[in-house]
């Protein structure tokens, strides 16, 4: 009986409710964003890393490093030599050595230069492999192999042809046109940054980047592609053609490498070698002690936003508690004949309560799908630009734990209102 | 007796010296139907905050059903005035956004008798006796007429079988025709259930349907002495 009475006073008042309730939906949209993105980001770039014991580049920051070499964000300040990248890689505590190379991008999609190890040792989330969706790795120059989202958006499947462009604008003008590539893999989804990524064999960087260089390209071509049939060569000919070719294209430099190491034991050993690296300046990094970096950098400005729109939510909640407080005075009369027909004081107390909990419970499910539904519109834009993946699941365990805060403060709030009224029924000021 | 009164006075804590209600003795047997008839500004809804235990901070002795209400907390006066009084107002009987019978309902949620599964047909019967359209019932009772409210409340004020019912103006905002229908009704009701009615009013036309008319400034002895003393205070009061 006392929910169906403040459910239909509720109903009663409709407009006044409606903009209370807009507020505390927009407040609470707010506070559950901020705190969802907070823990998904940690959660996406961790995710991200999973299996990698240390990132090397050319010397910058660690930070720098880790973001444009793992994230795909900002862009790479200095290659590294391929020469020091095979001294590292061949010593016997290196487990393996993923080289990266950057710098290309297909119609805003950034493109990977990388070995066949990449798709063997590169893990994600709990320890995952990238696993084939269609396809199969890249084994020629011009192969690659598409992350699920750029397939997905691009709308590309095997065998279609593709024209990587220079630089990673979305709209370069400078397209290596005259090297197109062919579709041979599309992974399944990681929920990652590889997911918007375009895979090539470093090869292929170097091959698109050979300018004037015609007749060597010609060649490469004429071997290389899938579709050659004018080669009038012997299949063993060819392939020892195309050999040679592929060791002129060897790589002069990388942009980075991942390195997973034998016993995690020798991560810090190793990891002073590469910064002490004779040959040239290097960098090594933990990604984990990293992006610890990063959050410790980014923690003043995830508790300010935190901090902020707590206040909002606060100033919400006062707002409820006010139209809850005019509605008191409004309802005098019901007030009054509610505790003549033997409703007691704590009745009303419990009424005004349960009117500012229905508000805030429908305010919660609107807030939260209204967040659900932004993320679903933002959420391809925040791979692509931030290498954030976002999910689309608002209630892990955490943010239930900010729910029940909110129903509380806000009920807390309501007490304001709630009191008031109980002490005016109590006190027996009725006119009949 | 269904109420007894014995030296009964009050005044409001905001003015502890204006003595609104002295009633040395008084009284209302059980079945009787009795007309009190009182002007604005005599103790009237003084008397009746009293008699239903909505005022407390009287002294002398209000018995009401056999049970000292002057005694009572107030948890035990709600409960009691749920279980055995019920009530007519001149005006704002009903919670406006429920319709009759969530009205209805909701005073029977507040008094003490359980039967869930006969309350509908008792809820039924009631408005179906008090001529009420059976399209009307699930309105907002905002949205109907006084005199359909009036006849509301009457079943509102029914359905805990309350053995004393208390009214109070109830006919001054319904016109002469919808005033005869809503006294018959009550009277026939209040017959047929046999309560004892306490009918308050300052429409002295309405004495003949009662069996005993008193007024109110023969009852309480405090307004002849103050009345023109306590008069401009008395406005606020009623």
């Amino acid at each position: 009986m006392l929910i169906n009475l403040a459910l239909k006073s509720l109903r009663d008042r409709k407009g006044s409710i409606a903009l209370s309730l807009m507020a505390m939906t927009v407040s609470i949209f707010i506070l559950l964003g901020v705190e969802h993105i907070r823990h998904q980001t940690k959660e996406s770039f961790s995710n991200t890393v999973s299996g990698v014991d240390l990132v090397v580049g050319a010397r910058t920051g660690s930070l720098n490093l880790l973001l444009y070499s793992v994230f795909k964000i900002g862009n790479p300040t200095n290659n590294m030599s391929w020469q020091s990248f095979q001294t590292i890689a061949d010593s016997p505590k290196v487990k393996w050595a993923v080289p990266m190379s950057l710098g290309d991008s297909h119609k805003g999609f950034r493109v990977l230069g990388t070995t066949d190890e990449y798709f063997k040792y590169f893990s994600y989330g709990q320890q995952q492999h990238l696993t084939f969706e269609q396809g199969v790795q890249f084994n020629q120059v011009f192969d690659v192999v598409l992350g699920s989202q750029v397939a997905k958006e691009l709308g590309y499947k095997l065998g279609d042809q593709l024209v990587l462009s220079h630089g990673i604008s979305r709209n370069s003008f400078s397209l290596h046109k005259d090297k197109p590539f062919t579709v041979v893999g599309i992974l399944s989804p990681t929920g990652t940054p590889v997911d918007h990524s375009l895979h090539v064999s470093l090869q292929a960087i170097e091959a698109i980047h050979l300018n004037g260089n015609s007749d060597y390209l010609a060649q490469l071509k004429s071997t290389g592609s899938h579709t050659s049939s004018q080669s009038d060569d012997s299949d063993a000919e060819r392939k020892e053609k195309q050999e040679a070719l592929f060791a002129q294209l060897q790589p002069k430099t990388i942009t980075a490498f991942m390195l997973g190491l034998e016993s995690r034991m020798t991560t810090f050993q190793i990891q002073r070698q590469i910064n002490n690296f004779a040959a040239e300046p290097l960098l090594a990094i933990l990604p984990g002690v990293a992006l610890a970096e990063l959050w410790q950098m980014m923690s003043i400005l995830e508790n300010t936003l935190l901090l902020v729109s707590a206040l909002v939510f606060v100033s919400a909640c006062l707002g409820v508690s006010a139209m809850l407080l005019s509605s008191i005075r409004e309802r005098t009369r019901e007030i009054q004949l509610l505790r003549v027909i033997g409703a007691s004081p704590m009745f009303l107390f419990l009424l005004i309560e349960l009117e500012a909990l229905f508000i805030a419970i429908v305010s919660i499910a609107l807030g939260a799908g209204l967040l659900m539904l932004s993320l679903l519109v933002a959420q391809s834009y925040l791979v692509s630009s931030l290498g954030l993946y976002i999910s689309l699941n608002v209630f892990s365990a955490s943010s239930l734990y900010l729910l029940a805060t909110i129903v509380i403060a806000s009920l807390l709030v309501a007490m304001i209102p709630s009191i008031i009224c109980y002490r005016q029924s109590a006190s027996n000021q009725v006119s009949l | 007796m269904v109420i007894t009164l014995n030296n009964v006075c009050f005044s409001y804590a905001e003015q502890a010296d204006v003595p609104i209600l002295n009633i040395p003795t008084w009284s209302l047997a059980a079945g009787e139907k009795t007309f009190v008839y009182g002007a604005s500004g005599c103790g009237k809804s003084t008397l009746l905050g009293l008699l239903s235990g909505m005022l407390s901070g009287s002294t002398g002795e209000i018995t009401v059903l056999g049970e000292r209400i002057d005694k009572m907390s107030n948890r035990q006066r709600d409960k009691f005035r749920a279980n055995n009084i019920g009530y007519v107002f001149q005006a704002f009987n009903l919670i406006p956004y429920l319709d009759a019978i969530d009205n209805i309902k909701l005073a029977h949620y507040f008094s003490k008798s359980t039967s869930k599964n006969a309350l509908h047909q008792e809820i039924e019967a009631l408005l179906t006796t008090l001529n009420m359209p059976e399209h009307d019932w699930q309105k907002p009772v905002r949205n109907l007429s006084i005199g359909q409210q009036q006849r509301i409340a009457i079943a509102r004020a029914l359905i805990n079988k309350p053995k004393l019912l208390i009214v109070d103006e109830p006919t001054s905002s319904l016109d002469q025709e919808n005033r005869d229908s809503f006294m018959t009704l009550l009277m026939s009701m209040v017959t047929a259930h046999n309560i004892s009615l306490l009918f308050v009013s300052h429409d002295m036309s309405l004495a003949p349907y009662f069996d005993r008319v008193e007024s109110l400034s023969e009852i309480n002895h405090m307004v002849a002495n103050t009345r023109e003393k306590s008069q401009g205070k008395q406005s606020n009061v009623d």
